[in-house]
């Protein structure tokens, strides 16, 4: 088993999160099914020629980027990992609407350069000048930690590298419109605050990025990530013994896991994969959500890392995460798991360090 | 040297054969498959020449037995036929007998049934179950769930890298001893997308491409899908198992330099090369032949060109050759594609042909091998680079 410390981490989201002295203190309350992100300043972290030709999906992420690497202390990486579910969308739905729309005439090179999955590493390599291993997985919900995945196999290859893990995935006006006319996102508008009681189909989209710097333990540690890993698909009681599996393999009980992060996002089709969680093996666990604060995309669940860490870092849990009674007397272990449309499960531990 | 992972089985489908020993033939008998588009309808048809599946979204259903109201693009049913032939290749019947994962390399995903229905989704019900096949995962759990793999599935997408990328994961989680066996490869099918977004880079060829000459105009774009099956020693030895040959070097580095440009000393590719010899744990010397990315843009083979040059020596580069005037561009099935190749050359100790070869390149002295040839072949350098900077090398034993 590698040791793998998370050095560092920044997340952009509907929510105000970029400040690091804060935690979830300010809440915004969203009122549309599909909502974008709470944007930091982004030219105190990009340049203004370069951020004319920036997408969404690029601001978001290099900016997470720097913060990530500042707050790590490391300056250039060892390897860039980067998950997206559905790329730089933005761009690609603008050259797609262009080919069609035009008959395959009068297109220009731009859009099409932007709008590859992998657009978003390659800009930070080329930011950085980092000429490191660098690679974009894009496995819908489990995006972000096939990514988390990578570096901790290369961690364990070879201990001492900082690795540099983001996850980002922004909205795209018409694409995500899509998702209304499949039913991935709820007909009408919504009080995302409560989001989790909705009891209709669909979700709430949103967008957003986090990035973290993993590497050895340090004096920036922030946490331990112990393990991670992504289930393609399951029913509800396949996923909860592969928890149960998890949880032993990592050679502690279920009784050693303090709280635990879920992806509940409001879809009465499938949140029953949680509640099956939250009514059996995790039924004496404080259980924490957030996806009625940021919505739901493909790299959501990058944010219960980012939860785990202020948890860690402050001991305390803000009121507004909690979906039920319970108060950890401790938080040593935080168990995350999230899945979308029963699909792309994953699950990590995080521990405290 | 490093012993590397055992490769128990491949497949592939691509415009030159539906199967690996069709693919062997075509190359065996120096049969190219560049042709004008036909299955895929576009205004710029009479413009270029493609490496395409002269098969129809019919054809391809009925070889996979799909019902109908399926939601598998052009993209998923290659895929899935590649990977198919694979296991069946590796006298695999039941994949969970062992922790088995699947990676899969892709740039478009489901773009082909995307560009096909999106301007009628708001009014048409009826296609609506393919709003979801656009994402390159969807693509990628439609081959893993037709497969029954369901635990480690993933889907790399560093544009013409992709495939090589996921076989050397798979290769890694395989010598960590984090799963036992991995299904490897890649797969894009031919699409308007890419049609057009090469086209307005201006580097797609009128001609039959020509990799490596002076005179090159531009690439070849090309669908195909090609998967290996990667498996422990420990299965090998337990299941008696006949080994292909072995991933025994690989490596990945970031070119930085331009988005979608690869730089003129070719660092990214040189980067590539050199750490996977280390991986390997071998020198340049070792290699036997190069199956080069050559995609026969001006700014590739120029890069790559020197990248070899700076690996190699001028004077020593080993025998190398792109078949990429085979079968076009297949993009982020390149990687898997060309490792199928590979282990061809391996098993019948060929080199096969860089086509359509007339003038040396000005910048240097490199000539690829341009007929076909019997040679011991042991140990393959194959490349294959990307746009975003992405260079990614593997090194193939036998």
């Amino acid at each position: 088993m590698s040791d793998c410390f998370i050095n560092g981490i920044a997340s952009i989201s509907a929510q105000p999160t970029t400040d690091p002295d804060t935690f979830l203190e300010d809440i915004i309350s969203h009122k549309e099914a599909i909502f974008r992100s709470h944007d930091p300043n982004y030219k105190e972290y990009i340049k203004p020629a370069a951020m004319r030709r920036m997408s969404k999906s690029v601001k978001m992420g290099v900016t997470t980027a720097s913060m990530a690497l500042n707050n790590s202390g490391v300056e250039m990486p060892d390897a860039i990992i980067t998950g997206t579910g559905m790329g730089c969308k933005q761009d690609s739905e603008k050259f797609l609407e262009n080919i069609l729309n035009n008959d395959e005439q009068f297109l220009t090179p731009t859009l099409f350069i932007q709008s590859t999955h992998n657009t978003v590493g390659g800009q930070v390599a080329l930011g950085l000048g980092c000429k490191a291993y660098n690679v974009t997985y894009v496995q819908g919900a489990a995006s972000f930690e096939t990514s988390v995945m990578d570096a901790q196999l290369m961690l364990s290859e070879e201990s001492e590298i900082n690795i540099l893990v983001g996850g980002i995935d922004e909205i795209a006006k018409n694409s995500t419109l899509l998702h209304k006319l499949d039913g991935q996102i709820k007909e009408d508008d919504i009080d995302v605050i409560k989001l989790l009681d909705s009891d209709t189909p669909g979700t709430v989209a949103s967008e957003g990025a986090t990035f973290m710097v993993l590497g050895a333990e340090t004096d920036k540690s922030l946490a331990k990530v112990i393990n991670v890993e992504t289930i393609s698909e399951g029913t509800p009681l396949e996923i909860k013994a592969s928890i149960e599996k998890f949880i032993l393999n990592q050679g502690l009980s279920v009784e050693d896991i303090d709280a635990v992060v879920l992806g509940n996002n409001g879809d009465v089709g499938y949140d029953n994969y949680y509640n099956n969680l939250q009514s059996s093996i995790f039924s004496d666990k404080e259980q924490l959500c957030y996806k009625h604060l940021i919505g739901d995309f493909h790299v959501a669940s990058s944010f219960g890392f980012w939860i785990g860490c202020k948890i860690f870092e402050t001991n305390q849990v803000p009121a507004i995460l909690k979906v039920n009674d319970i108060s950890a007397k401790k938080y040593n272990n935080i168990l995350l798991y999230n899945q979308y449309l029963g699909k792309n499960h994953s699950i990590a531990l995080l521990q405290r360090c | 040297m490093n012993k590397g992972i055992a490769i128990t089985g491949m497949g592939i489908i691509s415009s030159i054969g539906n199967t690996v020993e069709e693919n062997f033939d075509a190359l065996k008998s120096v049969s190219h498959g560049i042709s004008r588009i036909e299955m895929l309808k576009t205004r710029h048809s009479e413009e270029i020449m493609v490496g395409e599946i002269k098969k129809t979204n019919n054809d391809l259903e009925k070889v996979l037995g799909l019902k109908p109201l399926h939601t598998f693009s052009r993209t998923a049913m290659i895929g899935t036929i590649a990977a198919k032939e694979a296991l069946q290749n590796a006298q695999i019947s039941d994949v969970n007998e062992y922790r088995t994962g699947f990676v899969s390399g892709t740039s478009v995903g489901g773009m082909d049934t995307t560009e096909k229905y999106y301007l009628e989704y708001a009014e048409r019900e009826e296609n609506r179950r393919f709003i979801q096949a656009q994402h390159a995962g969807f693509t990628t759990l439609s081959i893993s769930n037709y497969l029954g793999i369901n635990g480690y599935v993933s889907t790399i997408s560093t544009a013409c890298s992709s495939a090589a990328n996921a076989i050397m994961l798979g290769a890694r989680m395989i010598q960590a001893g984090k799963i036992d066996r991995m299904v490897v490869g890649g797969t894009d099918a031919l699409s308007k997308f890419t049609i057009n977004g090469f086209g307005t880079l201006m580097i797609l060829s009128d001609a039959e491409c020509t990799p490596f000459d002076d005179n090159r105009k531009g690439l070849n774009l090309g669908e195909a899908a090609a998967y290996l099956v990667l498996e422990s020693d420990a299965i090998v030895k337990k299941e008696n198992k006949k080994v292909l040959g072995r991933v025994a070097g690989w490596a990945n580095a970031n070119d930085a330099y331009h988005q979608t440009a690869s730089s003129s000393d070719g660092e990214g590719a040189y980067l590539a090369m050199r750490k996977a010899l280390k991986v390997a744990d071998m020198t340049a010397k070792n290699i036997d032949y190069v199956n080069a990315h050559g995609t026969a843009t001006p700014n590739n083979d120029l890069s790559e060109g020197v990248a070899m040059t700076r690996i190699f020596g001028e004077e020593n580069t080993p025998v190398f050759s792109s078949t990429k005037a085979f079968t076009g561009h297949t993009l982020a099935a390149a990687g898997s594609v060309e490792a199928v190749y590979s282990l061809l050359s391996l098993r019948e100790n060929l080199i096969f042909p860089n086509l359509n070869f007339k003038t040396k390149m000005k910048e240097f002295s490199l000539v690829p091998q341009t007929e076909l040839v019997a040679k011991e072949v042991n140990t393959i350098l194959s490349n294959s680079f990307g746009f975003g900077g992405n260079c990614s090398t593997l090194i193939f034993t036998k």
